[in-house]
Order: C-alpha cells, then structure tokens, then sequence
C-alpha cells in the first residue's frame, strides 16, 4: 500500500473527556475530507467504541490520527495503543457477543465491521494496539 | 455525575426526553436514572425519547437506551425511540445491534401516535 500520510495527530486517552475529543478530531478530519455522513458515522462510532476500550480496559493510552491519501482517495486512519493488561483470547474477543467490561461485546467485533481495514495486535501483560483504517467512497 | 442535563417533559401522561447533547457515558447513565425517577413521579404511562440530535448512538449508548425502555417497561412504561438518524440506524444495524426492548418510530408525531395505539390496546385487554 503506498498510502501517503499527510498529517499525523496524536493524543492521550485518559479519561472519558479525552475520548469524545479524540472522536470530534476524527469527525473532523473525516468532514474536511469530504467523507459522507455514513462513513463519517461509522468511523466516528468504530473509534468511540475503541477509544472506550483503551479508559475501560488500559486507563490510559494514546489515539494516532492520520489523514491519508491513496492515489486522490482520502482516507483516516486511527490507531489505538495502550499498555494495558492485553487480550488473553483474540479469537473469543473478536468472536463477538463476547463482553468483559459494562460494553456489549460488540465492540470489536462490531468495529470491525464499520470499516475497511482492521489490525489487531495484544500481548498478555504488555498492552494493545488497534488500528482501523476507513477510506473515502467514490 | 451531573444530572438533569437532559429535560424531560410531561405531556399529559406521556413523558418526552429530547436528547440534544452530545452524550458521554456518565450524561448517558444519569439520564437513565433521570428517566426513571420521572415516570415513578409523574405516573406516566409512555416515554418518547428523541434522539433526533444524537450524530453517533455507538453500543455503550444503544445498550443504555434499550436498558432505559425495558426499565420503564418493568414499570409500566411503554417506551418508544424517535428520531433516529439514516447514519445511526445504518450504523447500529452493521455493528449487529438490535434495538430490543423499544419501540421506534419516524418521529415524535408518530411516536405519541404509536404509545396511543399501544394504550389503546392495553385498555381493552
């Protein structure tokens, strides 16, 4: 993929007010963007979902927001670290229904769905990282 | 936790909550509680809640709204979600939420309309 970043922002989630900042930054940047408001929703919502994994599950953590562009597609991509305790079972938490927190267990597995790429990375002990990437439509 | 930062209006023995805030998880959860109090207090016998104004329902959100209506419902309360933008539906539907335990409708002419149609039929069974 020979995506170009054009910005990178980062920030700290540590607390539920930095999640709704980190979710109006990506509205944001997805309007400037000209994304629709269905993919705007959808991205808005899939880093909701991951932003309150990170303050539920890790405390604290950081959200990278960068503006991409493929080609003349604009894209955002968002990735999500913490050095929380880690996913034991991947499987069983992408598995979705699956919940361990007050959420509904389809968060994961719910977010995967909103966009159109999805990397997850967790280590037991050492914390995860997600990354969702979600493109312009033509 | 900040309360009351959602009004909930009393019409007749329909209760109307217009949520025009951006909800964070703590607004969310007190306006449950909210919600609850008010129909134990007014005796109400139908909530509309409108979330016309809500740009992104993500699940924490549709949980506590669909909990909020099978609460009410516990209490005698039928609930009924309006306003509920194209984005949001489509969004809920693709993360696989189902909005069990509320009723929905267009908006909130349709809303009154529907928790009369269920009142109706309440009345003579």
């Amino acid at each position: 993929m020979a995506a170009r970043v054009l910005s990178t922002q980062e920030m700290k989630i540590a607390s539920e007010d930095d999640v709704v900042l980190v979710r109006r930054a990506v509205r944001a940047l997805a309007e400037r963007r000209g994304f629709d408001s269905f993919a705007s929703a959808a991205l808005t919502t899939a880093v909701t979902e991951l932003g309150r994994n990170i303050w539920v599950h890790a405390r604290s953590g950081m959200a990278i927001i960068e503006e991409l562009e493929d080609g003349l597609r604009p894209g955002v991509r968002v990735e999500f670290k913490d050095l929380g305790p880690g996913i034991p079972d991947i499987d069983w938490a992408m598995a979705g229904g699956n919940s361990t927190a007050s959420s509904l267990g389809l968060g994961l597995s719910g977010t995967k769905r909103l966009v159109d790429d999805f990397q997850l990375q967790s280590e037991v002990g050492r914390g995860t990282s997600v990354r969702i990437t979600k493109w312009k439509r033509f | 936790m900040q309360s009351g930062q959602i009004p909930i209006l009393r019409i007749g023995t329909t209760l109307l909550a217009s949520i025009q805030i951006e909800l964070r998880d703590t607004t969310a959860q007190s306006f449950q509680e909210d919600v609850l109090k008010a129909i134990e207090k007014s005796r109400s016998r139908g909530l509309i809640i409108d979330i016309t104004g809500l740009d992104m329902v993500d699940t924490f959100v549709a949980r506590i709204l669909t909990d909020t209506g099978r609460m009410a419902k516990l209490m005698g309360t039928e609930t009924v979600l309006v306003g509920m933008r194209p984005e949001v539906a489509a969004t809920l539907v693709r993360m696989g939420f189902s909005m069990q335990g509320v009723h929905t409708a267009l908006n909130v002419d349709e809303g009154l309309a529907l928790l009369a149609q269920l009142q109706g039929a309440q009345g003579r069974a």
